[in-house]
């Protein structure tokens, strides 16, 4: 067997390792849980774009407040709901920083909504990552805005009935109408392919946030093993194939890149 | 409510600081909080004190600085904690219903330590309420507005003059101990124009190692409240304890008048203080031998002030614009060794002198002149520590309270 060319020439290529800015400490979150990976598509990203030095974050109510315990930039905690307002007080006196918040569905899409439509109303560049799980998890798994219908929760024992409880709110699609809004997506981190093209997406919210466009918004589809009453493995295949059904994935608007079509257009 | 303003030049500095000029309320805090170095405003409308938003809504994007007028007082109140977060010095402002919603964020900032100046133009509750002026929000600015071990300095002008003044004195307590500062008005304070020798004031800014601003070559920093594990929120209470003990302290404020001869004092602050003034003239016409103890700050409270004069008096009188909240703290300063009588209107209704001076006259006829009285006598008195002020002073400020 000849070889012609060999990758062993430089063995200490690497591949793949942690982020500089994610800490190097075990997580609180349980096993199968979607926060890992998404916090490390964050840290990827704030690391390539080499955001780190002057990001603020602002962490939630929910399992992902202590993602200031893991990404390691400045952070201020918001009460339930409000981390909108509170990037909104950020953004508007540091217009130099990176702003994002790290928001869970029932926080954004129950409690906070008030706030959330109105800072997409008002354009306010800053960048939301919204981790949609259906559930309120830290709580012990009660039912949320964007349970699934028949989904059983410990406050929706028998599943979901929109004649009592409502509809699943598709709340990003909702908030892409406002003008404020410059770009919303939705991805998942069901699987590889996926965990990818919403790394993107989440680049594409960033980008825009530094290039003066207004909110952006990617919400993201993830996991609760232990809220869901399923194993890791199953709860990642309920979100790939059931999930999915209620929450299209895909890009929902990219206003800079419609406004950039037009003026090549014209 | 409100006016269109043709002109905003900031009254004082192009007039110059000696020639006093008329200002409504409203509008004199919003311009002390601008020469005060506000750097950000985040507010809401309400009646009455929409004309402060509407100033800061002119004058500060004419300085380059941030207003916001957010979608509710939930809004306003945390975008102050987001500019709060990164060391801007920010202001609210709103009246009573509104100040109900940014209860919240209250407790989250005095759990985060973090400095901001609310300025509450008191109206009628409960509820709706009315817009007429009113004391009712004494309980809720003393003693708790959200949830948790708190308090929160809380400064009460009685006039438009000490208001400017008083703003940014607030900006400094706020910044020196890292927390919110209440200014504690009323809709006739917010509304009236008086006279104001409008004497501006910057006080220094911090630069401090617990503001954001991007981990750029430093540790990041974190800005919170939550401290899920016992031990560590009660050493971080501990210390907020031993921080409410220096801000007793420190920084309680009160005026007396006419208070070296008087057997009856009136205590009374804003508003009802005024009031308050007028009926002791009168009733000094009638020979009455009355002055005024006015608390400027309601928390901390003067309670070892009032309970040191208390032994003095025949009789205290508590004016309010309430139905009885502050006299509840004049009754645990002077823990019943002098009469303590009451008067308030609610609603909106402002008590007059005449009513007061029935009041008055009801306390000297109904008390007995205190004999044997000497300055020995009261020091025998106030020697004996007084159990309210052993509580603010804290027992954690024993324990250091340093982290």
């Amino acid at each position: 067997m000849t070889m012609t060319r060999t990758r062993t020439a430089d063995p200490r290529r690497i591949i793949y390792r942690r982020p500089e800015l994610l800490a190097d400490r075990s997580t609180h979150y349980c096993p199968g849980c979607g926060h890992g990976i998404i916090h490390r598509l964050v840290a990827e990203l704030l690391d390539e774009m080499h955001l780190g030095p002057r990001t603020i974050g602002v962490a939630s109510v929910g399992c992902s407040v202590f993602a200031y315990d893991y990404l390691e930039v400045d952070f201020v905690e918001s009460p339930h709901g409000r981390a909108p307002a509170v990037a909104t007080g950020v953004r508007r006196v540091r217009p130099d920083a990176f702003v994002f918040t790290y928001q869970g569905d029932g926080d954004l899409a129950a409690i906070g909504t008030a706030e959330i439509v109105h800072a997409a109303a008002r354009g306010e560049r800053i960048s939301v990552i919204f981790v949609n799980n259906g559930i309120y998890g830290m709580t012990g798994g009660q039912m949320a805005p964007t349970t699934l219908l028949g989904q059983r929760t410990t406050s929706s024992p028998t599943g979901r009935e929109a004649g009592l409880a409502g509809y699943p709110i598709p709340i990003t699609e909702m908030l892409a109408l406002l003008p404020g809004v410059s770009y919303a997506a939705r991805g998942s981190i069901a699987d590889p392919a996926w965990v990818g093209r919403t790394k993107g997406m989440l680049r594409r919210a960033f980008e825009t946030q530094l290039s003066g466009g207004g909110l952006s918004i990617v919400e993201i589809l993830s996991t609760c093993p232990v809220g869901w009453g399923m194993t890791p493995s199953a709860s990642m295949d309920h979100l790939a194939h059931d999930v999915v059904k209620t929450y299209p994935l895909g890009v929902i608007v990219d206003r800079l890149k419609e406004a950039g079509a037009s003026a090549g257009e014209g | 409510m409100g006016s269109v303003h043709a002109t905003m030049d900031p009254p004082g500095v192009a007039d110059g600081p000696t020639r006093p000029v008329l200002m409504k309320g409203n509008e004199a805090m919003a311009e002390a909080a601008i020469q005060a170095g506000c750097d950000a405003y985040f507010g809401y409308p309400i009646t009455p004190q929409a004309e402060l938003l509407e100033w800061m809504a002119q004058r500060m994007p004419e300085l380059g600085r941030t207003f916001v007028q957010a979608e509710s007082e939930l809004g306003a109140i945390n975008m102050a904690l987001g500019a709060a977060a990164t060391g801007a010095r920010a202001l609210v402002s709103s009246s009573s219903p509104g100040i109900s919603l940014m209860a919240e964020a209250m407790s989250y900032m005095a759990g985060s330590e973090l400095p901001m100046v609310l300025i509450n133009v008191m109206r009628g509750g409960p509820g709706l309420g009315s817009i007429g002026a009113s004391q009712a929000d004494y309980f809720q600015a003393t003693k708790g507005h959200g949830h948790g071990d708190y308090r929160v300095p809380v400064l009460a002008p009685s006039s438009i003059a000490e208001a400017v003044q008083l703003v940014p004195d607030a900006f400094e307590i706020a910044e020196r101990y890292r927390t919110p500062v209440i200014i504690l008005t009323d809709g006739v304070m917010g509304q009236a124009m008086e006279p104001v020798v409008p004497i501006y004031r910057m006080p220094p800014r911090r630069s401090e190692d617990w503001q954001l601003s991007g981990a750029d070559g430093r540790t990041p920093r974190v800005v919170r409240s939550l401290h899920l594990q016992p031990e560590d929120l009660e050493a971080h209470n501990r210390w907020l304890q031993a921080k409410f003990a220096t801000i007793t302290a420190n920084e309680v404020r009160w005026a007396g008048e006419q208070l070296e001869d008087a057997e009856i004092a009136v205590v009374a602050y804003g508003t009802a203080a005024r009031v308050a003034r007028t009926a002791v003239e009168r009733a000094r016409e009638h020979g009455l031998p009355v002055g005024i103890f006015r608390p400027i700050t309601l928390w901390p409270f003067p309670s070892a002030e009032l309970s040191s004069i208390a032994p003095r008096l025949r009789a205290i009188v508590v004016l309010e614009m309430s139905a009885g909240q502050l006299v509840e703290d004049v009754r645990l300063a002077v823990e019943g060794r002098t009469p303590v009588f009451f008067h308030g209107r609610t609603g909106g209704m402002v008590p007059t002198p005449s009513e007061v001076l029935e009041v008055l006259r009801r306390a000297w006829a109904t008390t007995t002149p205190i004999t044997g009285w000497t300055p020995e006598t009261e020091d025998a008195a106030t020697a004996e520590p007084d159990p309210l002020s052993l509580i603010e002073q804290g027992a954690w400020a024993a324990e250091g309270g340093g982290r």
